[in-house]
């Protein structure tokens, strides 16, 4: 269960967000929304713990999470904006390396499953810097497929550059990790198939 | 492979790929080195003997310098792309993958000069018995400026003229390798032995070693925030 | 421990450290204190310095200048050292206060440093035939001058404050290690290099007056840089806290006074 209470964040000047709580359950999906510049990726960095709140604090099965940071990111998945990629390793070796650097033991032939799945099956070898934009998303979403057992997931606009079957397909996956115990918060600008429509927490009713 | 070193193994072996891959930038640093050696003779005058006695500093302020301009490219890109951001994230020590990046730099960047320094000492007339010690002193002093240009480097990531700043900031804690560097040369030639230069040096590494990557790990969290 | 004193304040005010709110009216009322003292102190200490101490036998009136040289290259090593002292702080307790104090007083640090340069230039000239000798105080005293140009290049670099607090704080302490290092290796070489013989400060043999003079200075440097702290940190505190509804209230009153 991940809770938070009383979060604010400054962004230079301005205050974003303040006396923002959210509680998520297990098996829960939440939705950030809101317009562009609300900080919606400043929260969801806030809740990785990869920044910090200018005010309150965020617990992850009763611990804080900064107080207890290693065990909390051994059950985070995060994918951000930026898709993690080297335009000089192929896309196999970028997830391999993804993997590894998160300390997952991962098979190298789950991560050929993995990407041929999401559609990258004749860019296994090729440098990542050919790719398109869509197709650089989809190594980092790859993760995701690989039956890595991490609860917390946390996607920064996880559909965009995506088509619609594979829209669909990170859909169903998305509500399977829900439907297992897990939990997933993620922005997202389109509607996409899920099994339970996710909680939506607007930030522009919570805005300063 | 114990789970732990698994980041550090994966990092060390994903730098040394990529250094590899993009080969031409290390021989940028490399030839930048040879020809900023080279370049002594026409400001000083071809003087064999003040060439000779010259040598030791222009190597190793070269080999600094050479060090210095490699430097921002130790988190640049992974900064850029959000690689960083994924081994921030990682369950295990921050410290272990900083170590392992800046062996993987030293290595690609840092070694070549080392090999480099004796052919280039030979145009300055240097006497073979000192290669020996200026090799050394290389070897150990360069992991140094590594290590402390790291946290300049983490430091100054992303900023506008970072790269000034860098040079800024790192250059005044590179004065003491410089010291015991080119004064192990020196003494090794006028007799006196280069044994508590090397010793410095070592402890200097070690010392390095310990305290560098903790305040690289710091500023690197400070700047991806 | 900590934490458990610090949650019932958090319900209430977004911004958890009261210390700035508290700390701006009292730098404001101990300045000018502070600023009178080294006033009257360096006053006091020149009129000791040109008037009272004797003529020096070997160095003539030259040596006067010490009086100048010697509490500053004092000062600039106890600034940095204070800055350090204060960036440990901010980072281990992460309290605002100490960042914004060490980065007050750096620009400080830094004059004190160019003025030691300075005055040693000054003195070298006379003595040793030239401005600049590599001596071995002299060196480590232009290299602690770049450790505080590397400090406020990187402050004044990071647009985001707390990256920039956090970052400063981090090449204080860097620093702070490095300058012992620094100081012995330079040492180290000057030897080796047949560095100048004549020192600034061994040179005179001390006389009653002339420590008393010394001493008066250096104190009027430590009040001085108190004083121009406290001012310097006071906007810092008003700049980082403009949230804070006091900082409204208190803008609304100087407003009201201009």
């Amino acid at each position: 269960m991940l809770y938070a209470a009383d979060l604010a964040c400054l962004k230079g000047d301005r205050l974003l967000f303040r006396g923002l709580s959210l509680q998520v359950a297990p098996g829960a999906m939440l939705r950030i929304a809101g317009p562009n510049g609300f900080g919606k990726t400043s929260l969801l960095r806030i809740l990785c713990g990869l920044a910090h709140p200018e005010a309150g604090e965020i617990r992850w099965n009763g611990r804080s999470i900064a107080s207890d940071r290693e065990s909390f990111h051994r059950t985070l998945l995060y994918l951000g904006h930026a898709p993690a990629l080297n335009d000089l390793l192929t896309p196999l070796e970028n997830l391999r390396f993804a993997c590894a650097a998160a300390g997952d033991d991962v098979d190298e032939d789950v991560c050929v499953d993995a990407l041929v799945r999401i559609g990258l099956a004749d860019q296994l070898d090729l440098p990542a810097r050919v790719l398109s934009q869509g197709q650089r998303r989809r190594v980092g979403l790859a993760r995701l497929f690989l039956g890595i057992r991490r609860s917390l997931w946390v996607l920064d606009e996880p559909f965009t550059a995506l088509d619609a079957a594979a829209v669909a397909d990170l859909a169903t996956t998305l509500s399977d990790h829900c439907a297992a115990g897990g939990v997933v918060i993620l922005t997202t600008h389109q509607d996409a198939p899920f099994a339970v429509p996710p909680t939506v927490l607007d930030l522009s009713e919570v805005a300063a | 492979m114990s789970r732990t070193l698994g980041p550090f193994a994966a990092v060390l072996r994903r730098d040394l790929l990529l250094a590899w891959r993009g080969r031409a930038d290390v021989l940028v640093t490399l030839a930048f080195f040879v020809v900023v050696v080279c370049l002594f003779p026409f400001g000083v005058g071809a003087e064999t003997n003040q060439l000779r006695s010259i040598a030791p500093g222009v190597l190793w302020v070269a080999a600094l310098l050479a060090t210095l301009l490699s430097l921002h490219r130790l988190f640049a890109q992974d900064h850029a792309d959000g690689t960083l951001e994924q081994l921030l994230l990682s369950p295990e020590p921050t410290v272990l993958w900083v170590v392992a990046k800046i062996v993987a730099h030293w290595i690609a960047t840092g070694m070549p000069l080392v090999l480099v320094a004796p052919a280039l000492a030979l145009l300055f007339d240097v006497e073979q018995g000192a290669l020996g010690v200026l090799v050394l002193s290389l070897a150990l002093g360069t992991p140094i400026l590594a290590l402390l240009g790291a946290v300049g480097a983490a430091l100054t990531l992303g900023l506008r003229g970072g790269g000034m700043l860098l040079a800024l900031l790192v250059l005044p804690l590179f004065v003491p390798v410089l010291i015991f560097g080119a004064g192990a040369v020196d003494s090794h030639l006028s007799g006196t032995g280069a044994d508590a230069h090397i010793l410095l040096l070592g402890g200097g590494l070690l010392g390095a070693l310990a305290l560098a990557p903790v305040a690289c790990a710091a500023a690197l969290r400070i700047a991806v925030e | 421990m900590m934490k458990e004193m610090k949650r019932p304040e958090r319900g209430k005010s977004l911004f958890r450290f009261a210390a700035p709110q508290l700390f701006y009216p009292l730098a404001g009322a101990l300045a000018p204190w502070f600023a009178g003292a080294a006033a009257v102190l360096t006053i006091i200490g020149l009129w000791l310095a040109f008037f009272v101490a004797p003529t020096d036998a070997q160095q003539g009136e030259v040596y006067r200048v010490i009086f100048i040289h010697v509490p500053a290259a004092w000062m600039s090593m106890f600034v940095y050292l204070i800055m350090a002292f204060w960036s440990a702080v901010g980072l281990v307790m992460n309290t605002r206060l100490s960042f914004m104090m060490a980065r007050a007083l750096a620009p400080t640090g830094a004059m004190f440093c160019v003025v030691a340069l300075v005055t040693g230039a000054l003195w070298g000239k006379p003595t040793w035939g030239a401005y600049w000798v590599w001596d071995a105080r002299l060196t480590s005293q232009l290299l602690l001058l770049f450790l505080y140009f590397g400090f406020m290049a990187l402050t004044e670099a990071i647009e985001d404050p707390r990256r920039a607090d956090k970052a400063g704080a981090i090449i204080a302490l860097v620093g702070a290690v490095n300058v012992p290092i620094i100081y012995f290796s330079v040492k180290w070489w000057n030897t080796l290099h047949q560095g100048a013989s004549v020192s600034l400060t061994k040179a005179p043999s001390m006389a009653a007056t002339m420590l008393a003079g010394m001493l008066v200075m250096a104190l009027a440097s430590w009040a001085y840089t108190i004083a121009v702290t406290l001012w310097r940190v006071r906007p810092l505190i008003l700049e980082r806290e403009r949230h804070a509804e006091w900082v409204a209230a208190e803008l609304d009153a100087l407003e009201g006074r201009i």
